[in-house]
């Protein structure tokens, strides 16, 4: 398959004027570290480091650390990192179906929400009688005046069909959608805009209040988890260090899917897709399934999210939502695996730092990104470090050249 | 003279000569304007009725100061202030206040019984303009008290299209009397109606145990049947209109994108924000006249149109020549380099005009509307709005097909290389086109601001629709444009009216998913090899 990446170049089908680069040479030097033939330590040291700090590091600064420490980590830093660590995971399936097929989804916010949503169902029965009302149904629905739960309630009891929905929901909207849109051959910015449209209209959805969703403010004030309250410092700890093992989990994932023969084919479709078409492969499946894996990978950080932040409306749904998204991949580095998470950490930082100390002038900031990003910085904050003309590059070369003088 | 004995005659009835006489001729009794001035606001309810009904000619100049917080009660005695003088009310004669006067105070409820009674009174005016208003006024609220008047008003009329008005009221009131005849004759007049309250009206005495009487209530049944049918007319075809005012606006939003994007192939997710800079353009120029040239404001708009032009085709094409440039080829890092230019556009406005609305005012000849049906009636700033969408749209289709700048930008479209080849400057026409495409941005701004908010966020409402104009209709195509535009906002419409508005939008954007499986390329495919390109 290497030869197909390797081997074919692109101009691109719009307008390829003289040397500007197009998305397939922006994106080659990307390749994956197997085709590097590094060694098994440096594929896993980072992996390894990762965990530790997520599992125990973390962990012991917060709880164990006492608080008048310089170490001490605070309850605001544990739940701001955790809730870019959900972030990451989105930037990560972004990157996925937009770095590595070259599909660019303005409607990644969709799964994101209908996985918090999905987890937000269950964490509003969890409240029981203890709501503002003192009633069996969740607050909002006494406030409309509803009597019984609507049908789509009725799994909500249940962690396990909870965990099932927070999968199925997404990946069924993403299947479906995804089919036709694949099927007859929407490319390019067609269906980038198509998606935009399907977040819109979710959203203005799930603002009503007859869909059943809590309309304009959706879910909150959750008040425990499988039976167990969910403002405990405990508690805020265990969710952390499963959304730190599932990011691991799924940068894993996202490793060996893009190192297979699948993901070789997907980046062959990223560069030159006619040409897979005639060399025999079916686009249409490769580019479904790893739509539907990007949209369940989403589905799931939504569900993550929900419980750690304590909030799910529609305004998740809002297309600027979902750009957001991928200008975190952009930031970072789309088609390295690392880069989509370096570009969550990088601009969600960012903007909680913005926020504030100077809120009217963070628009100016990521909009300033977005421009910066696409002019200037094509590979990322990854392609700066790691790129042809990336830092470690200058340095190696400065290295080889003073070899070569000694 | 002769005003007044065309009217004595008309009128038929001499005191009415007298009702017109001017209104300082006092000649309510002391009674009668101390039950309108004071007590419980039913007994003043009945007297203020009685008053007007009676066409008292006192009446109106007492229910202005009434109206108006110019009315004192001291004791059994009721004054009119006016300014430092009082006047006896019940007299006219010029009194001074007594210490302690109070002011009578007026509820809600009171006002409006006041502001009935001078509507009735005014049926009565010799001018046919008052009176026509007067009617208006009181079409939607027949009730007993006002028989007499308009039964007067109705004897001495003249005016054939007021008097069949008038004659609807009357029957309107009449439609409950206890006189089975004038119930029958009532009901057989009112099948002529055009009123929605009327419809509501029949209803009502429609409702079992009302009206008891078989032949009323079949006489009923046929007037409500014939005027149910005359009502459905106007609505559809307000619902057409309403249609085409949405695709019309559509059609502006979505024209700019036309060029920028069906002709150059560059995703502009920052043109609802060019749209917004020509709604601030505009209210920037409104606030100029107002300040500089007040007794020219009516005209701002005259000059907002080219303004917000300008404006926005200067930015269009300053980002061109700084952003755009850099990224043709490359559709999808150019949606969001634009969406960062957007993102920054929106902050600039709220730092420079606030985040909140800013007001934008219609010029005089814009306010208001045409009656064409009772429950229909055609705003000017929506007739005005698609009157300018179709000039536009003529405009661009001259511009693109008949100049020369037009014919470049279609070489450029159709072969970049080539019309380079042949002398064309190609990155100029780029520019130009691009700001062309902005400038109409602006153009639609400046349309938008004489019928919705100015704000911030103005661009954002419309950008997921206009390109949903331009997906559907095609690229590189006007004519799909235009017919896109048109459809989706008739389309929209329709199913606002039965599903409400937010289902209707998302089916519109389901059909429009759906429509793309069947015809990926839009309703007017580009044929030929280019499509595939």
């Amino acid at each position: 398959m290497s030869a197909v990446v390797g081997g074919l170049s692109t101009g691109h089908p719009e307008r390829s004027e003289g040397s500007r680069p197009g998305d397939a040479e922006i994106l080659r030097f990307a390749q994956d570290d197997r085709r590097r033939g590094d060694g098994f330590l440096r594929r896993w040291t980072g992996v390894v480091i990762a965990l530790a700090v997520v599992a125990v590091v973390v962990p012991v600064l917060n709880l164990v650390v006492p608080v008048d420490s310089a170490l001490h980590l605070s309850d605001y830093a544990v739940q701001l990192v955790a809730k870019i660590m959900c972030y990451a995971i989105a930037a990560l399936a972004m990157d996925l179906i937009w770095g590595y097929t070259g599909i660019l989804s303005l409607g990644h916010g969709v799964f994101f929400a209908l996985g918090g949503y999905a987890m937000g169902m269950y964490l509003m029965r969890q409240i029981g009688r203890d709501g503002n009302y003192q009633s069996d149904l969740p607050d909002f629905m006494v406030f409309l005046d509803w009597k019984t739960l609507p049908w789509h309630w009725s799994l909500s009891n249940s962690f396990a069909a909870t965990l099932a929905l927070v999968v199925l929901v997404p990946g069924l909207l993403a299947f479906v959608f995804g089919f036709f849109a694949f099927r007859s051959r929407i490319k390019g910015v067609y269906f980038s805009i198509i998606t935009q449209a399907m977040t819109y209209a979710t959203m203005l959805l799930f603002f009503r209040n007859e869909t059943g969703f809590g309309g304009n403010n959706g879910f909150t004030d959750f008040k425990r988890i499988l039976g167990t309250p969910i403002h405990t410092p405990s508690m805020r700890m265990t969710l952390f260090v499963l959304t730190g093992c599932v990011l691991i989990g799924f940068f894993l994932l996202a490793r060996w899917l893009v190192g297979s023969k699948f993901g070789r084919v997907l980046q062959a479709i990223r560069d030159a897709e006619s040409r897979v078409m005639f060399t025999g492969y079916d686009p249409l499946k490769y580019k479904l399934a790893i739509w539907v894996i990007s949209a369940v990978m989403c589905g799931i950080a939504g569900a993550l999210f929900v419980p750690q932040v304590g909030i799910i409306n529609p305004g998740e749904m809002s297309p600027a939502a979902s750009i957001e998204i991928a200008i975190w991949a952009a930031v970072g580095g789309r088609g390295t695996l690392i880069g989509p998470i370096v570009g969550a950490f990088f601009v969600n930082g960012a903007k909680s730092w913005f926020t504030q100390v100077f809120p009217e002038f963070w628009l100016y900031v990521l909009g300033a990104m977005f421009i910066a990003v696409t002019l200037f910085l094509p590979q990322g904050i990854v392609g700066l470090v790691r790129g042809p003309n990336g830092i470690v590059a200058r340095l190696r070369g400065d290295a080889r050249r003073e070899e070569g003088g000694a | 003279m002769s005003l007044l004995r065309s009217l004595e005659r008309r009128l038929g009835a001499a005191f009415l000569v007298f009702l017109l006489l001017p209104s300082t001729a006092w000649a309510l009794t002391v009674d009668q304007v101390r039950a309108m001035a004071a007590g419980e606001s039913d007994s003043r309810a009945a007297a203020i009725a009685a008053a007007a009904a009676s066409g008292d000619a006192a009446a109106p100049a007492f229910f202005q100061a009434l109206l108006d917080g110019n009315v004192k009660v001291a004791g059994d005695k009721v004054f009119v202030v006016d300014g430092d003088k009082a006047k006896d009310a019940a007299s006219g004669a010029d009194t001074s206040l007594p210490e302690g006067a109070e002011d009578v105070v007026n509820s809600n409820r009171m006002r409006r019984e006041i502001e009935s009674a001078v509507a009735a009174l005014r049926l009565l005016s010799p001018d046919p303009k008052q009176r026509a208003l007067a009617l208006k006024e009181l079409k939607d609220q027949p009730d007993e008290g006002k028989l007499p008047l308009v039964e007067k008003a109705y004897q001495g009329e003249t005016d054939p299209a007021l008097k069949a008005q008038l004659g609807l009221l009357r029957a309107a009131i009449l439609v409950s009397s206890s006189d089975k005849a004038k119930r029958l004759e009532a009901a057989r007049l009112l099948s002529d109606s055009h009123e929605p309250t009327v419809k509501t009206l029949l209803l009502e005495r429609l409702k079992p145990g009302v009206e008891s009487d078989e032949e009323v209530r079949g006489q009923l049944q046929l007037a409500l049947g014939k005027l149910e049918s005359r009502l459905a007319w106007g609505e559809r075809l307000g619902v057409v209109f309403t249609g085409v005012s949405l695709g019309s606006i559509l059609l502006l939003v979505a024209l700019g994108l036309a060029i920028t994007y069906g002709l150059m192939g560059v995703i502009n997710m920052a043109h609802g924000e060019l749209m917004m800079i020509g709604a601030y353009a505009t209210y920037v120029v409104q606030n100029l006249f107002r300040s500089w040239l007040p007794g020219a404001f009516d005209y701002y708009v005259l000059a907002a149109i080219p303004t917000s032009f300008l404006v926005a085709a200067l930015v269009g094409a300053v980002l061109e020549r700084s952003i755009i440039r850099w990224l043709y080829g490359r559709p999808l890092e150019t949606l969001l380099a634009t969406w960062g230019i957007s993102l920054v556009l929106q902050q600039a406005v709220r730092s420079i005009f606030g985040a909140q609305n800013v007001p934008v005012e219609n010029p005089r000849w814009l306010s208001g509307g045409v009656d064409v049906m009772s429950n229909l009636t055609l705003p000017f700033n929506r007739i005005a709005i698609v009157a300018f969408a179709a000039i536009v749209l003529a405009a661009v289709a001259l511009l693109i097909a008949r100049t020369r700048l037009g014919l470049f930008v279609r070489g450029v479209t159709q072969n970049r290389k080539m019309a380079a080849c042949m002398g064309v400057n190609t990155a100029r026409i780029d520019t130009y086109a691009f700001a062309l495409g902005s400038g109409i941005a602006g153009l639609a701004g400046c349309a938008l601001s004489q019928v919705g908010n100015v704000g911030p966020d103005l661009g954002q409402g419309y950008i997921v629709d206009s390109f949903m104009v331009v997906v559907l209709g095609g690229v590189g195509q006007l004519a799909g444009t235009v017919y896109a535009a048109l459809g989706l906002g008739i389309l929209n419409k329709l199913l606002e009216g039965w599903q409400g508005a937010v289902l209707a939008k998302i089916m519109v954007l389901v059909f429009i998913v759906v429509f793309i499986q069947k015809r990926p390329q839009g309703i007017f495919a580009m044929k030929g090899r280019s499509a595939e390109a």
